[in-house]
């Protein structure tokens, strides 16, 4: 008997330029496990926030269908009103209230004129602890509790809300494997009263063992909604729903000739910042001379934070491991250190970490080799508007001068900044972090071409990246890396979409 | 045959000599700019000069000339130059992206020391503008310390510097005021090269140090020109460059006859002077100057870039401590003595010529320059309307709303400028 809480029917949402979801459909049946999977930027999150009213009615088309009615939401306060709750995958509690505080923010529990009642809240907050089985006192702050914790009073929240349809964004991504199975207990007992759960998540492990449908997005379409009874139906199954996509882009040829081994890393593991675990363990690969290396994983898996760290130790906290350049080991301890090592870091959010946006091309180019640039401490600015105009032509910036601002130039552009930039430092590596995200096709093209350029020119160069026909189509060799490991690594011409998702996907056994 | 040849070869010659007018206007039109798009494309730092000259107009006519008079000319340079040493700092301090509240105390302490040693212990003039240095250096250092090494934000490390030196100038001066000082250490902010090479009523001496001035400006400007040209740069367009060169050369040697028909050249006006080319060259020219402009505009880009940004945050503050000391210097000179209260609000004129002179409250954006302009323009103001006998609180209410609408056309430009993506 098919009793749906929720249908979303013919969802398509456009951004500027972008078809984010085309003709989605999703039909969740009422006190069930609805997973949602796809690659990263297949379109997961925005059909969430379409559900809950991030993107308000009228700024989509099509309709839903929530018990049995036609709703539109004006934001997310409608749809949690009406019983749809969701938790991000970034947690949205404040660190320096309560777990009462932050159950009850904004919907205050008021006792006589209006003043809140502390005594009934953090007696209500008690009882909503204790069914999401979480043993701690209502008065402390959310700062002080792991993010295992933190998750489940994000849950309590949403149980004080009368939640009917709870959305869960990648619950686990942070978390370590005995709060991950704590977690997935807890949404199988939700269930168990009758609240229905949609969980987007990675781990496809995690789905197999608590879904009960699967519905799979790709490129911003419904693939397909699999039921998990099904004997059939296994991991590798999802995974082939969710590559299924044709080598469509076009990729420049090249020849390869790998030359010396110009880079390699051993044992590379990072500590998060704040949190007690791994974020990347115990990581090995080399790239060499004239060779495109790719990375391979999903978010979360650990990719920038390797990059990062290896660039100056720029993220987290250096636990062990060595790092050889031209079979000589190095300590690039900060990051001037490895930009003389021949390290280069092509940041994956180039606006955020990249450039000043606010100044212009010469200078965002001659920001990382201004020694090179200058004599006695003095820039030479004729010589760096000749670098500028240099990789102004090389990479065919289009800007009408080297002195345009770079926040006005188009992203392709601006990426293209971001490379003359590094390579203006004469890197033997470069590190490439998602060096084509949100660029146009032709722009892309083009990022291909100057990749080619530089290892014909004897660079190496690695690629991070989480479009896989990307990799499959410009790098000779991809290492996969899940939670911070290494899982795999694949000459091209063995590597195909499912085979690198397999190993992407690839993890612990879970506990418990 | 001929005549049917002619016509259509003439044409075609016309065309061709057409085509090659239009490159080269094409390379020209690249190469040089007009005044309209100079002006617009710099609107922001363009407004604070026509704002200024707007304002020295207003006052001129509103006073009846006096404001411009050699002796108020001179006046306005010896009462404001202090403020504009600290604005050099501020300025610098502002474009990396923090703030510094301490400077009047600093003023007030590094005054002090001078004092106490030139005239409690009888030391000669320079003993005291040498310890003065050191002890500004060292609460630069002190400031630096906490700002870029122990990672706490500027505006409460100066906050408690602020009271930590304001009390510490109690302490050394015993809560009273210490005067006078030798007539050598006065010189340093009321002392004038006069009659040097004698004149008709004027210094001669001042003209000539002016004349020397303009023609270096020309000279550089010329072979700045000529350098941008060599590299295939834009380059405003030739008569365009000679009536700049001009204009400031006019505007120059005008103040210049006004100095000279008054007391001579100030030789505060002297120390400033180097101290603007020698900050104009540091932030406009050399890698410590760049990397300053690349944290504040965007701090996650510049330590991606290999900047030492703790190392430069450390010597932002030890290069304002040093300036703060030579305001305390120029101001204890000119006080003739050290007060328990000198110094107080130097911060806010310093802090408001900087962003009046066009520096972004997010960092990243700044000059020198800039900030000279933005405090002669609340120095004129002042000095204006205290000729014209306007009320101390009006005074202060008028500065108030410049500075306000400063900032607010700062962020109007910005948001119109994002806008614009």
């Amino acid at each position: 008997m098919s009793d749906p809480i929720l249908e979303m029917r013919s969802i398509t949402k456009t951004f500027p330029g972008v078809k984010a979801l085309q003709d989605v459909t999703l039909s969740v049946e009422r006190g069930e496990v609805h997973a949602i999977c796809g690659e990263n930027g297949a379109g997961k999150s925005t059909l969430m926030k379409v559900l809950s009213g991030v993107y308000p009615a009228g700024d989509y088309e099509g309709e839903i269908v929530f018990e049995g009615q036609v709703v539109s939401f004006g934001g997310i306060r409608d749809s949690e009103h009406a019983g749809i709750v969701i938790i991000h995958q970034e947690l949205a509690l404040v660190p320096y209230l309560s777990i009462a505080e932050n159950i009850f923010l904004g919907s205050e529990k008021r006792g006589k004129f209006g003043l809140i009642d502390w005594n009934l809240a953090n007696a209500e907050a008690g009882k909503l602890l204790r069914s999401v089985g979480l043993d701690e006192n209502p008065t402390t702050p959310v700062g002080q509790l792991g993010v295992g914790k933190q998750q489940l009073v994000e849950i309590a929240k949403a149980l004080s809300k009368d939640v009917k349809l709870l959305i869960l964004d990648e619950p686990t991504a942070a978390l370590n494997d005995t709060d991950s199975a704590h977690l997935l207990g807890l949404i199988r007992g939700l269930r168990d009263q009758g609240i229905t759960s949609i969980i987007i998540s990675h781990k496809l492990n995690e789905i197999d063992a608590i879904a009960d449908h699967t519905t799979i997005i790709r490129d911003g379409q419904t693939v397909e909604t699999l039921d998990m009874a099904d004997e059939s139906v296994t991991v590798d199954r999802i995974i082939r729903g969710m590559v299924g996509r044709a080598l469509d882009s076009y990729y420049p040829e090249r020849e390869s000739h790998p030359g010396e081994e110009v880079m390699r890393v051993e044992g590379w593991t990072v500590k998060h910042p704040t949190q007690d675990r791994m974020v990347v363990d115990h990581a090995s690969f080399d790239v060499r001379a004239g060779e495109v290396v790719g990375i391979a994983g999903l978010m979360g898996a650990g990719r920038t934070e390797l990059a990062m760290s290896i660039f100056g130790r720029s993220y987290g906290t250096f636990v062990e491991g060595r790092l050889f350049m031209h079979g000589k080991e190095v300590k690039a301890r900060n990051v001037a250190e490895a930009i003389d090592a021949g390290i280069a870091y092509a940041t994956e959010d180039r606006k955020k970490y990249g450039l000043n946006l606010i100044d212009d091309i010469a200078r965002n180019n001659s920001a990382a080799a201004l020694d090179k640039l200058s004599t006695r401490g003095f820039v030479d600015a004729n010589e760096e508007t000749k670098a500028a105009e240099e990789g102004r032509r090389s990479m065919n910036i289009k800007a009408p001068t080297v002195k345009s601002i770079v926040g006005k130039l188009s992203g392709g552009n601006q990426q293209k900044v971001v490379l003359s930039k590094w390579l203006l430092t004469d890197p033997d590596v470069l590190i490439l972090d998602e060096p084509t995200r949100g660029i146009d096709v032709g722009a892309k093209y083009e990022i291909y071409t100057i990749i080619n350029k530089l290892v014909a020119s004897g660079k190496a160069v690695v690629v991070i990246s989480s479009e896989l026909p990307e990799l499959l189509g410009i790098c000779d060799r991809v290492y996969t890396l899940s939670a911070g490991r290494i899982t795999g690594q694949l000459p091209v011409a063995e590597a195909d979409q499912e085979r690198l998702m397999t190993l992407m996907t690839q993890e612990k056994e879970l506990v418990g | 045959m001929t005549q049917t040849v002619g016509p259509t070869s003439e044409p075609e010659a016309e065309s061709a000599t057409a085509q090659k007018d239009n490159a080269t206007a094409g390379a020209l039109g690249t190469g040089t700019s007009d005044v309209r798009t100079l002006l617009t494309r710099n609107l922001r730092t363009s407004g604070i000069y026509i704002a200024f000259v707007v304002v020295v107009a207003l006052f001129a006519i509103l006073t009846g000339g006096t404001s411009l008079s050699p002796g108020n000319i001179t006046n306005i340079v010896l009462q404001y130059s202090y403020i504009l040493i600290l604005a050099i700092g501020m300025v610098i301090v502002i474009i990396a992206g923090h703030i510094d509240l301490s400077v009047g105390s600093v003023v007030a302490v590094t005054g002090a020391t001078s004092a106490v040693i030139v005239i409690r212990h009888d030391q000669p003039w320079w003993v005291g503008v040498l310890a003065a240095l050191a002890v500004g250096l060292a609460i630069g250092a002190w400031h630096g310390f906490w700002v870029a090494y122990v990672g706490i934000p500027a505006f409460i490390v100066t906050l408690a510097g602020m009271l930590l030196f304001r009390g510490l100038t109690l302490q050394i001066l015993d809560n009273i005021s210490l005067s006078p000082f030798t007539p050598e250490y006065g010189k340093i902010a009321s002392g004038f090269s006069n009659g040097l090479l004698g004149g008709n009523g004027f210094d001669a001496f001042t003209l000539l140090i002016f004349g020397v001035a303009v023609v270096v400006y020309a000279v550089s400007q010329f072979r700045t020109r000529q350098a941008r040209v060599r590299y295939n740069q834009p380059v405003p367009s030739f008569p365009l460059f000679v009536a700049q060169i001009v204009v400031v050369a006019a505007v120059v040697m005008a103040f210049a006859y006004q100095l000279a028909t008054a007391r001579g050249l100030p030789y505060v006006l002297v120390i400033l002077a180097v101290l603007i080319l020698v900050y104009g060259v540091v932030t406009k020219r050399t890698v410590f100057g760049r990397q300053v402009y690349a944290i504040g505009g965007n701090l996650a880009a510049a330590t991606l870039s290999g900047v030492k940004v703790k190392v430069v945050n450390f010597w932002i503050f030890v290069n304002m401590g040093f300036l703060a000391a030579v305001a305390g210097v120029v101001f204890s000179s000119r006080s003739n003595g050290a007060q328990p209260g000198a110094g107080n609000s130097f911060e806010l004129d310093a802090i408001a010529a900087a962003f009046i002179g066009g520096a972004a409250v997010t960092g990243g954006v700044g000059t020198v320059v800039g900030a000279m302009v933005g405090g002669l323009l609340v120095g004129v103001m002042s000095n204006g309307m205290q000729l014209m006998g306007v009320d101390q609180s009006i005074q202060s209410m008028v500065k108030g709303l410049v500075l306000l609408l400063a900032v607010a056309f700062d962020v109007y430009n910005k948001r119109r400028a994002g806008s614009g993506r």
